[in-house]
């Protein structure tokens, strides 16, 4: 009665010797240490070649668009923080801005500044943490905790500037919740006059490293084309030649005032996406710079009573004022029928909300274009043929946050 | 230099800018010109292609050029804005259930022409039991974006070719970005 000795088939002829043809599937995630979140992979594998690859998402699905439909639009903002939990600040803008365009409001420049100054200290912090946890899901230890270093300095920034460290919800319609304090810019100035030789340290860690190149070049390639036609946005799509970002193509809070570069590569490997991102750390810190010597004094809020709540020590003190402060935070404000979507260059790439109004205190429709969700689609076609440990890298190198995906 | 390969680009037309300015750009739907009752030219460009297959809205709300294709058409249409016409992302696909007007679903896609910077969003009126045709053949990204329309807002789509839910369980029941969807469990 033994078994007779299995018959290894080969399917096709032209297949490495590696190949036997016989699959078996590994389950990667929902709780995975390198798949940054509750992504959940389903791997068909030959031997250690990834021969097919499926994605579940949804383990984060809290609903936050039917949320939208029936919260005010102040009351909305807190739940943008939670879309890229990495980047809470991008959101807050990215959604303020759309509510903006809905309801034409123009903000006076000291807030089109602080918000600049918000958007890049999130996108450095972004990319940091994306840089860190990179590193250390192919082996690289060491970096994780400069990384973690120089976000701590920007999260201490971050506090100042909103009173929190990670659910921001900074930014108001008309205007940011509050002006900078008195001690953010000397912070600021000296965490940046620091940045740039730090940055170049991880360069020195691992650009030319040779365990670092092995497992990234030539890894998850994804083509010019390819990348066009899923969608992708940011980073990963100038990762394969492309050239576009919309702090450049469609400016938004005086973007066109800043002089930076756009990076791109057209590799379009795992190597070729991290080499993006680090570059694009230094030019947010570009920005940054030319933002602070742009911050002169002035208000922060746009002049449109019917949406910038009164001062609030009148509030405490006079009738009109009380009333008008009820009257916008209890009943909200009515925008015009009318429907706008609006795209900002979040870190992950473009993040956009379509609103759709009638008229109501609420959006009668609010969705969230968001870039992670695109990313990921890209995943179950760049990982196949490549190993185990290469998913890995291209998971992470696709950046991907799951609040943001799965909304 | 480490980076020796990766290029730098600064956008054509956007120099070091001088130290006093009057101020940014002023938004689209400001600038001097903008017009609200005029078509949009890529609008324009479809209804001279399609005739009555394409509806332009006006007025223009805040210079976002809108037109609603008929249903039947919609494959062609998008086909031609991506081969054509040069819109070639399909940024993002998204439905809304609107029982309150006269069509069930507006299924609303927003494109991007990279080449002219230059966005356009269609809109699809669905009546009860109609379906929305796929557009994964002309964009392989539309795939999970019409997945996630169906799996929230129940639009029905034709010839996607794996329609299941993407954000919610297998077994759930209804689909919670419907108006008459409980708020409360």
């Amino acid at each position: 009665m033994s078994a007779a000795p299995r018959q290894v088939v080969l399917e096709h002829t032209d297949q490495p010797d590696h190949l036997t043809g016989e699959t078996f599937e590994l389950n990667m995630g929902p709780q995975h240490p390198a798949t940054h979140g509750v992504l959940r992979l389903v791997v068909s594998l030959d031997g250690e070649t990834v021969t097919r690859c499926t994605t579940h998402i949804g383990y984060l699905h809290r609903g936050v668009e039917k949320i939208g439909e029936c919260k005010t639009y102040l009351q909305f903002i807190p739940y943008t923080d939670r879309l890229d939990y990495l980047a809470p600040l991008s959101s807050n803008v990215g959604y303020i801005l759309a509510v903006e365009k809905l309801m034409d409001i123009q903000v006076p420049e000291r807030c089109r500044v602080i918000r600049v100054i918000a958007c890049e200290i999130a996108r450095i912090s972004a990319h940091l943490l994306w840089l860190g946890t990179h590193a250390l899901d192919l082996g690289a230890v060491t970096l994780f905790f400069h990384t973690f270093r120089e976000r701590e300095v920007l999260y201490n920034l971050i506090e100042m500037m909103t009173g929190t460290r990670l659910t921001t919800s900074y930014t108001r319609v008309g205007g940011v919740v509050r002006d900078l304090p008195d001690g953010f810019l000397p912070v600021l100035n000296e965490w940046m006059a620091a940045f740039g030789p730090t940055v170049d340290e991880f360069e020195r860690l691992l650009t030319r490293n040779k365990i670092w190149v092995g497992r990234t070049k030539g890894i998850g390639v994804i083509s010019r084309a390819e990348a066009v036609d899923l969608g992708l946005t940011g980073p990963n799509l100038r990762a394969s030649g492309m050239p576009l970002d919309l702090r450049k193509a469609q400016p938004y809070s005086g973007y066109d005032e800043y002089d930076f570069e756009v990076p791109y590569a057209e590799d379009g490997d795992v190597y070729a996406r991290y080499m993006i991102r680090l570059e694009e750390m230094r030019q947010s810190l570009r920005i940054l710079q030319q933002a602070v010597g742009k911050l002169k004094p002035g208000p922060i809020w746009a002049d449109h009573p019917k949406v910038v709540p009164p001062v609030k020590r009148k509030v405490l003190t006079r009738m009109d004022e009380l009333i008008h402060h009820f009257m916008l935070i209890a009943e909200g404000m009515n925008p015009p029928v009318g429907e706008v979507y609006h795209a900002v260059e979040a870190p992950k790439g473009e993040l956009g909300f379509y609103i759709a109004s009638d008229g109501g205190k609420t959006a009668y429709r609010l969705h969230i274009r968001s870039p992670s969700f695109v990313s990921l689609q890209a995943l179950e076609r760049i990982c196949v043929g490549h190993t185990v440990s290469d998913v890995v890298a291209i998971i992470a190198s696709l950046d991907p946050v799951m609040g943001e995906v799965d909304r | 230099m480490l980076i020796h390969w990766l290029k730098l680009r600064a956008t054509p037309g956007i120099r070091p800018v001088p130290e006093e300015r009057p101020g940014p750009r002023p938004a689209p739907w400001r600038e001097d010109g903008a017009d609200p009752d005029k078509v949009p030219a890529q609008a324009e460009r479809l209804v001279a292609r399609f005739g009555d297959a394409v509806t332009p809205v006006l007025p223009v709300f805040r210079a976002d050029a809108t037109a609603w294709v008929r249903r039947e058409r919609i494959v062609e249409v998008a086909r031609h804005l991506k081969e054509v016409d040069g819109f070639d992302f399909l940024m993002d696909l998204c439905g809304v259930h609107t029982p309150d007007r006269p069509h069930l679903f507006e299924v609303v896609m927003h494109l991007y022409a990279s080449a002219r910077n230059q966005r356009l969003r269609l809109k699809v009126a669905l009546s009860l039991g109609e379906e929305m045709p796929s557009l994964t053949g002309v964009w392989s990204g539309a795939n999970w974006h019409e997945r996630e329309t169906y799996d929230l807002v129940g639009v029905p789509f034709s010839g996607h070719p794996d329609l299941r839910r993407i954000l919610l369980p297998d077994g759930f029941e209804g689909h919670p970005l419907q108006k008459d969807f409980p708020l409360k469990g």
